[in-house]
């Protein structure tokens, strides 16, 4: 009788249950939506991530952050000779310079690895090669009048004929790259992990001090670098053996070579920029993050969670949205959805008074007409929910058909002007990413937890709504039964 | 058998207090028939809410087979409804969404009658209706008269004790009137059961065995030696 009731009672009064589970379906598809593009913002957060970090990195070490003069004193200098003969020799001259100008010693990769809840640890070498080539010509001497003309430079002495330098001049190129030093023994932790190797091959593990690098495939691109074709870094000549694609965004570096080579090519042995740690637990990365500062000196270590706060730009301000505006958006519709149930299924037990107080009257307790009040407003609601959760997959799959691409800005939201503050910036590849803005496509994948959510809020929504009208059935007379006819 | 003892019943509108019922004094023999007449707002549904166990009196006693209904739980009342009183009220109060089978199976489901034998029952007391044809019709797809004939039907499905009907032709034409009123009669007659009925209507006030008249909440008894 429970089911037979029930169905019918949904049959007669189906424009009200409609109103009902429309009011539901709204609350929980907003719900479904806001929950699905928030955590499309924190994939796209990790991809931006991710494209600093590389897959598994927990967090990073870094020299901690020193004064800015020390610093400056390091600039590169270029001496170009002026050459006697007039030559059209071509110069070059390259420098290597460590990102950041801040080096840990290698032994501290040990010492790092050696703190309790620190899985594995590995160290890198962020270097910036600026490369100058060009050459220098000298200015012709022209002499005023009939005198002739000889090569300038030399002096003119009191009475000398009367004349003026023309031409000369310097036509130089300046290419500045960058080259990250991986320790290639651990080849699972580090930037190059968020990189695929698209042509030829990545290190071997003995490669420890070969000549050989991995090439960026849009820095190869616009060098026109093949498998096989040299590269030569301060008079070091080294074969490209791959060629890597990023997974997302830009690539750390544009060459990647043995930590070794990059150490010596910087005159920096026994040192590096950057510590990439994973935690043995992510739930403690806190934990890992405080003991490394307190035990190892002079180091700033950044996880991830401090590095998403660096993130700005549209991804940024979306993800802003999504967390404020539409958080508090779903959770207002969803109370309103579930007063307007509530209200609505109470008005419904107010029109049939007479119908319960005729059930009670023929002996039907108060806790079987609250049943099937109650049944009632639960069907509404898992019907509102089933709408809701139909509603909310079409519009998750709209903002990912449609994928609006955000911006992210790395780094120049975050405190301070040093880019990344005392983060891997301070020395990593993040520096070099941190005037750059990647686009990343934004999706809303829904997951089995969102629709739990949804069906958990369907259910919710039907009890509310059942409690109000339960709770005036359960409080009718069945006097009122008579009353109304007497 | 009912006995009521200085039944009052007192209700506050305002601050006003109306005497629906004030110190009323019936005894009801079982298979009596008794017809309550009254003007409107005299307290003939109060009285009928105190015999049915609808309602309880602000002071005395409404005893039904030695229990005093007053006393009772809510739980308990409603059981005693559900085993010994049947009811029929003047606008039939039947659930519109269901057929006339299972409108009259809503008696039997406080009982915990299975599903088979409720509809079997419900079946057997439509036909002795005279509705046997009838039972998968919703009530909007009946007439005034049929419709009454399921609330009575629904009311005598339990084989109550006591039949309580409220003004039960009330909404029907002369003719629909009388042939529900014979069905009542013939049910009451066979079944034994003590009916009670309140009416308007003189013409049924005159058949009737008993007469009890209440006026602002007082009551007089009238045997009828005709009926």
């Amino acid at each position: 009788m429970f089911f037979t009731y029930l169905r019918r009672e949904l049959r007669r009064r189906r424009k009200a249950a409609l109103v009902v589970a429309s009011g539901l379906a709204l609350g929980i598809a907003l719900v479904i939506v806001v929950t699905s593009v928030s955590a499309g913002m924190s994939k796209a957060q990790d991809k931006v991530l991710q494209s600093l970090y590389g897959l598994g990195t927990d967090m990073t070490v870094t020299k901690a952050a020193v004064s800015q003069s020390s610093g400056a004193a390091q600039r590169p200098r270029f001496n170009f000779d002026a050459n006697d003969e007039d030559s059209d020799k071509e110069q070059s001259s390259d420098r290597v310079l460590v990102q950041g100008f801040q080096t840990l010693a290698s032994s501290t990769v040990a010492k790092v690895g050696a703190q309790s809840g620190v899985s594995d640890a590995v160290g890198g070498l962020s270097l910036q090669v600026v490369k100058v080539s060009g050459e220098f010509r000298r200015g012709q001497f022209k002499q005023d009048g009939n005198s002739g003309s000889r090569q300038g430079g030399g002096a003119p002495g009191g009475g000398a004929p009367q004349g003026r330098v023309e031409g000369g001049g310097a036509d130089f190129d300046v290419n500045s790259y960058s080259v990250y030093g991986t320790d290639v023994t651990e080849p699972a932790l580090g930037p190059l992990t968020s990189s695929r190797i698209t042509k030829g091959r990545t290190f071997k593990a003995s490669e420890t001090n070969a000549q050989v690098l991995v090439a960026d495939a849009s820095y190869a691109k616009e060098k026109k670098l093949a498998l096989g074709d040299t590269v030569t870094v301060k008079s070091v000549k080294f074969k490209v053996i791959g060629i890597a694609t990023p997974d997302s965004g830009d690539a750390a570096a544009n060459l990647y070579m043995p930590l070794k080579r990059a150490q010596t090519l910087s005159d920096s042995k026994n040192k590096v920029t950057t510590i990439y740690v994973k935690a043995a637990d992510s739930q403690k990365i806190d934990a890992v993050k405080s003991a490394i500062q307190k035990n190892i000196s002079g180091t700033t270590v950044t996880t991830s969670a401090d590095l998403a706060d660096t993130v700005s730009g549209s991804l940024s301000t979306a993800s802003d949205l999504a967390a404020g505006v539409g958080k508090w958006l779903s959770v207002a519709v969803l109370v309103a959805a579930f007063l307007v149930a509530g209200l609505l299924t109470s008005s419904a037990v107010s029109r049939r008074v007479r119908e319960f107080g005729t059930l009670k009257a023929l002996g039907w307790r108060s806790g079987r007409v609250t049943r099937q009040v109650v049944g009632e407003a639960l069907v509404n609601g898992l019907v509102g929910g089933a709408l809701g959760i139909a509603l909310g997959l079409a519009g998750a799959y709209v903002v990912t058909a449609i994928s609006p691409t955000l911006q992210a800005q790395l780094g120049s939201g975050a405190g301070g002007g040093g880019g990344f503050g005392g983060g891997p910036g301070g020395g990593g590849p993040g520096r070099q990413q941190a005037a750059k803005t990647l686009e990343v496509a934004l999706t809303a994948p829904v997951g089995l937890g969102t629709i739990a959510v949804a069906v958990g809020l369907a259910v919710a929504g039907g009890l509310i709504a059942g409690a109000f009208g339960g709770w005036r059935a359960s409080r009718l007379r069945p006097a009122d039964a008579l009353r109304r006819v007497a | 058998m009912y006995e009521l003892s200085g039944v009052t019943k007192r209700y506050t509108r305002g601050k006003d207090v109306v005497h629906a019922l004030d110190g009323v004094d019936l005894t009801i023999a079982d298979g009596d028939r008794l017809v309550v007449q009254g003007p409107t707002g005299g307290g003939k549904s109060t009285l009928l809410q105190m015999l049915g166990g609808l309602d309880r009196p602000t002071s005395g006693s409404v005893t039904l087979d030695g229990t005093d209904l007053a006393g009772l739980s809510e739980s308990r009342l409603t059981e005693v409804r559900s085993e010994k009183i049947g009811f029929v009220f003047q606008s039939f109060n039947l659930i519109p969404t269901l057929t006339a089978q299972e409108n009259v199976e809503t008696a039997l489901v406080p009982l915990g009658v299975k599903t088979a034998e409720r509809r079997a029952r419900a079946a057997e007391a439509l036909a002795s209706v005279g509705l046997g044809e009838r039972l998968r019709h919703l009530p909007g797809e009946m007439s005034g008269g049929q419709q009454q004939r399921v609330a009575i039907a629904r009311a005598l499905v339990k084989k109550p004790k006591v039949l309580l009907a409220d003004e039960p032709t009330g909404n029907l034409d002369e003719s629909t009137r009388d042939e529900i009123m014979d069905v009542l009669e013939k049910l009451w007659a066979e079944q034994g059961l003590t009916f009670v009925m309140v009416t308007h209507d003189s013409a049924l006030a005159k058949k009737a065995p008993r007469l009890v008249t209440i006026r602002k909440g007082r009551i007089t008894v009238k045997e009828n030696a005709k009926a």
